[in-house]
């Protein structure tokens, strides 16, 4: 019996697709979930994909976090629960106090859609159990709100208890100390500013490559929910 | 909500000699008789508002119909075309149960009043029209055009243009895929914001825009209506802009990505539950234009409660609702027995859905406000029966001089330090340039199927993730060849989208056109308008690739100076299999490079006279449409056997920009080996159409030379890829990183 990972669709969200297919394609089984039902229909865990929830109009990921969905991520979060927040899901993480730390305006204020070089910090969480501590990967980013940043203790904090999950080789936005990715304490929450689920096909994935680097996320959490 | 000021058809029988200010809707006097005489009374000022928006150049193309007829008079016969022109897109068989629906369409004058707004309902309305459909947006393009690269005002423009386009579409989750960003002076005041959207659908979900049967519901859901954009299709998008005139510039429509992305889906799910009987989007003229289509294709007859639209501004009046141009907003028509489920839909989602009306068989749209009856109108007279002018027009007088100034007399480089230097300052030229500081700022990966995007000859999206079936999409045209020669250049940018898709191993099949010109009531503007129609479905007919829809944007022109004219041609292909996609990287060592085509001496209008003599004049290069079928062939062939590593088609700037962007893009170097009975300038910068160079590895040189031989295709072996440099042989080398910075560095310089 394979993995049921949940995908949860707000009114704005737009990778939902390739965060489904990307659960798909490593063997698990993929399950919509709707921001207006508390029900996790009993997935194993989730994804909260990118995009724009709810317009990020008031501040990105500030209304989705209050979504009747949420409230049953944070409750399953806390007991555990594996959750990946990609992009605008990272911010949903953050702004749910599930993750620490905000997201401003990229320097230079622009969108940016480019592929980039990231170095895994830490093996240690759900979703990253598949690299190599120092691994270089290629993970594309899209956004124009993804500068990480945190108050100097909470940074420490991070990297003294390793849960920098993954950093800019070159950072493109100005996030504090080239952080693109963290983890909370227990390693179950992750959050991304990159988009693992756009680099996991030769056909589609970053070229000139390496094109699947992003499979690996998602080949982590399903060890560790088919070992469980 | 008081009355007293309405302007009801009672009162309209009544005071038959009010004066109403019909001039300053952008109506003229013959066609105010027309329609007085057509209601057999004065129009009511809802009416009033209706006519004027209705029969806008924008939207009756009263000034292009009789020119763009030939699109139909001429159209190949093909067995692929589903829906053709007169539709909200086109919609071509992709084999299958699929179908792929495509259109392009301007949105210039809105995006100089205000870039970032401007552009960004440019993406929203082309993606209404391809959602209206019945399919699901899964791509959009961008052609664009502005002034020189260095002035003031592209400074104001291009970054907004840009950031627009991205703020919605990316906020739509659509890959942006492909387009162009071309810098000329004549650009300055009118710049040219073109967009194109693609999307897929079941065949057998395919809707159309009419309201059938008596009983029937017209429901009005999405955004609520605004006072934004009123009279924006026809006074904005029909005025020109000249200094020291007070012109009528109403405000720009504001666009919510996030409604329309929700709007989007619930759409969909609506389709997918088959609840409609015919849909429109509210774009141009908004609810007049929404109500008469409908009800002009169906049916016939339509009652509407106008004072049921929910508003944004409760001030608004009847004439303002009709004109308002408020974004995201659709109406359908729904059985009595689907309303509820339709509703359901859009509680679910969010989308506030109203039942303005109902259809009958009247043969007449009435609407009333508050029960006074403000608009009774035959639909047909509104959005069938608009006027058709045959404008006069001629050829230019300066048209023969323009010709006769050829570029054969400008100095060319001789040296291989001259061409080397030639080399660096055209590759870094603005047009020539890379664009990657515009095309980071759109999503090209969101919705996980794009497999060729920017940078590539075309852009190519998987539909089918089983079958791998895909479509290559690629839109080009160049006002300067265009200028010298409209027949000519009209069919030039479309041997080039064609050339493109083919490169990509896509079989081209299908043409969208958005045809920007100047002013219509200038004879000379309107002989080129003309001249460009005639060529571009001239050569769809001998191609047999039919025009399957567009748009025509007229008065792009300053203080009576037009704009070159520039029609731009999106061109779609299909290919079976995605994977079997060729590249424009030069990416394996040892590889071959071939030149398919000939090379002659033609500077017409090139980018080197542009760029090196600031220099229009001559002719284009010549156009030979058998010879591009042909082309065409060998790529797709190449492609589907699996003997090409790379191929780029030769446009702007000729072989030598070809190849170094294919060095660059594959990080590898090559060495060029001109042939030697030709001058090495002509070889390297010519723009000679109908040519691509390809790179084949060693192992299939024989084979596919041999295919070339044998379809009479001519081949010549021009280089190797090796090493770091790219070296023309006896000339000069340039190391690829000094190549690179030089491509690289000049738009983030100009606007980073």
């Amino acid at each position: 019996m394979s993995a049921r990972i949940g995908v949860v669709t707000f009114p704005g969200t737009q990778d939902d697709t390739d965060a489904l297919r990307a659960v798909a394609l490593v063997g698990a089984e993929p399950v919509s979930l709707w921001h207006r039902d508390a029900d996790l229909h009993g997935v194993d865990a989730v994804v909260l994909p990118g995009g724009f929830s709810y317009g990020d109009y008031l501040r990105c990921g500030a209304i989705a976090r209050f979504s009747p969905v949420m409230e049953s991520v944070i409750a399953g979060a806390r007991e555990g629960l594996p959750v990946l927040g990609i992009c605008n899901g990272f911010q949903i993480l953050c702004e749910s106090h599930l993750l620490p730390g905000a997201m401003l305006r990229n320097n230079g204020l622009l969108f940016i859609n480019r592929d980039l070089t990231l170095r895994v910090g830490s093996t240690s969480t759900a979703w990253t159990s598949d690299y190599e501590v120092g691994q270089e990967i290629v993970i594309p980013i899209k956004n124009v709100d993804g500068r990480f940043t945190a108050d100097q203790r909470t940074l420490d904090e991070l990297e003294a208890e390793g849960r920098v999950v993954v950093r800019y080789a070159q950072n493109p936005n100005g996030s504090d100390r080239d952080i693109a990715g963290i983890a909370n304490a227990a390693g179950n929450v992750v959050g991304l500013m990159p988009h693992p689920e756009h680099a996991i096909e030769e056909l589609t994935g970053p070229y000139p490559g390496p094109a699947t680097d992003g499979l690996a996320f998602f080949t982590s959490v399903l060890k560790k929910l088919v070992s469980a | 909500m008081s009355q007293k000021n309405l302007d009801t058809v009672t009162k309209a029988e009544q005071t038959p000699d009010t004066e109403q200010p019909f001039a300053a809707l952008g109506v003229k006097e013959d066609e105010y008789a027309q329609i007085r005489e057509i209601l057999g009374r004065r129009p009511t000022s809802s009416e009033l508002a209706m006519y004027s928006v209705m029969w806008s150049e924008h939207c009756s193309y009263k000034s292009s119909r009789v020119h763009l007829r030939q699109f139909g008079d001429k159209a190949p016969e093909v067995d692929f075309l589903l829906v053709g022109p007169g539709e909200n897109a086109g919609v071509v068989d992709a084999g299958g149960d699929l179908a792929v629906t495509f259109k392009i369409e301007s949105h210039n004058h809105p995006s100089y009043v205000e870039p970032y707004q401007g552009a960004a309902t440019g993406v929203g309305g082309i993606v209404r029209d391809i959602l209206t459909m019945g399919a699901r947006p899964i791509a959009v393009m961008d052609p664009l055009r502005f002034g020189a690269a260095d002035a003031y005002d592209t400074h104001r423009v291009l970054p907004g243009v840009v950031r627009g386009i991205g703020g919605y579409g990316n906020s739509l989750g659509l890959p942006n895929i492909g387009g162009e960003v071309v810098f000329d002076a004549c650009y300055a005041g009118n710049p040219l914001v073109n967009a194109l959207a693609v999307g897929v659908m079941k065949k057998s979900e395919i809707k159309l825009a009419k309201a059938d049967g008596p009983g029937n519901q017209v429901v009005l859901f999405g955004a609520r209506t605004g006072g934004d954009g009123i009279g924006g299709a026809s006074v904005l998008a029909s005025a020109t802009f000249d200094d020291g005139k007070a012109v009528k510039r109403p405000s720009v429509q504001v666009g919510d990505p996030f409604m329309e992305k929700v709007l989007i889906e619930c759409c969909l799910e609506i389709f997918a539950a088959d609840l409609v009987t015919g849909i429109q989007d509210l774009g141009a003229a908004g609810l007049s234009c929404a109500t008469t289509e409908l009800a002009a294709a169906g049916t016939g007859g339509m009652d509407v409660q106008l004072d049921l639209a929910p508003l944004r501004d409760s001030t608004l009046v009847p004439e303002e609702i009709l004109m308002s141009e408020s974004q995201e907003r659709m109406m359908a028509v729904v059985t009595p027995a689907n309303i509820d489920a339709f509703m359901a839909i859009c509680e679910k989602w969010d989308v506030i859905a109203t039942v303005i009306g109902e259809v009958n068989d009247s043969g007449r749209l009435r609407m009333t406000w508050y029960g006074e009856t403000i608009v009774d109108v035959d639909p047909k007279t509104l959005a069938l029966q608009g006027p058709v002018y045959e404008r006069p027009y001629h050829r230019p007088e300066w048209q023969d001089a323009l010709q006769a100034d050829t570029p054969d007399s400008l100095s060319r480089p001789k040296t291989g330090e001259e061409l080397r230097a030639t080399v660096l300052s055209m590759i870094s030229s603005p047009n020539l340039a890379d664009k990657t500081w515009v095309v980071e700022q759109y999503d090209h990966r969101v919705r996980g199927n794009t497999v060729l995007g920017h940078g590539e000859d075309a852009g190519m999206i998987r539909l089918d993730e089983s079958s791998n079936l895909g479509i290559a999409l690629a839109t080009d045209g160049n006002g300067r060849y265009t200028k010298l020669d409209p027949y000519h250049g009209a069919q030039l940018a479309l041997v080039e989208a064609y050339r493109n898709v083919a490169a990509t191993g896509a079989k081209p099949l299908a043409v969208t056109d958005c045809l920007n010109f100047g002013s219509p009531e200038d004879p000379e503007v309107m002989w080129q308008f003309a001249e460009a129609c005639r060529g571009l479905a001239d050569a769809c007919q001998i191609l047999g690739t039919p025009v399957t829809g567009g748009n025509v944007s007229f008065y792009n022109q300053t203080n009576a100076v037009p704009i070159h004219p520039t029609p731009i041609v999106g061109v779609l292909g299909l290919i079976d299999d995605v994977t079997r996609r060729t590249r424009s990287a030069f990416t394996d060592e040892g590889d071959i490079l071939l030149l398919l085509g000939d090379t002659k001496d033609e500077f017409g209008g090139s980018e080197w006279a542009h760029v090196t003599h600031g220099h229009l004049g001559g002719l284009p290069p010549e156009v030979d449409l058998e010879r591009e079928r042909l082309l065409a062939e060998v790529l797709i062939a190449g492609s589907r056997d699996g003997m090409l590593s790379a191929a780029h088609d030769l446009s702007d700037g000729g072989l030598i920009q070809s190849v170094a962007e294919s060095a660059i893009r594959g990080g590898r170097g090559v060495r060029l080996v001109l042939p030697e009975d030709v001058d090495p300038f002509v070889a390297l910068f010519s723009e000679s159409a109908g040519r691509a160079v390809v790179a084949v590895p060693r192992s299939e040189e024989l084979r596919f030379t041999d295919m070339c031989k044998v379809r009479h295709l001519p081949v010549a072996r021009v280089g190797v890829v090796d090493g770091t440099e790219v070296e023309v042989q006896g000339q000069f080398t340039i190391g690829l990183d000094e190549l690179t910075q030089a491509w690289r560095g000049t738009l983030p310089a100009l606007f980073g």
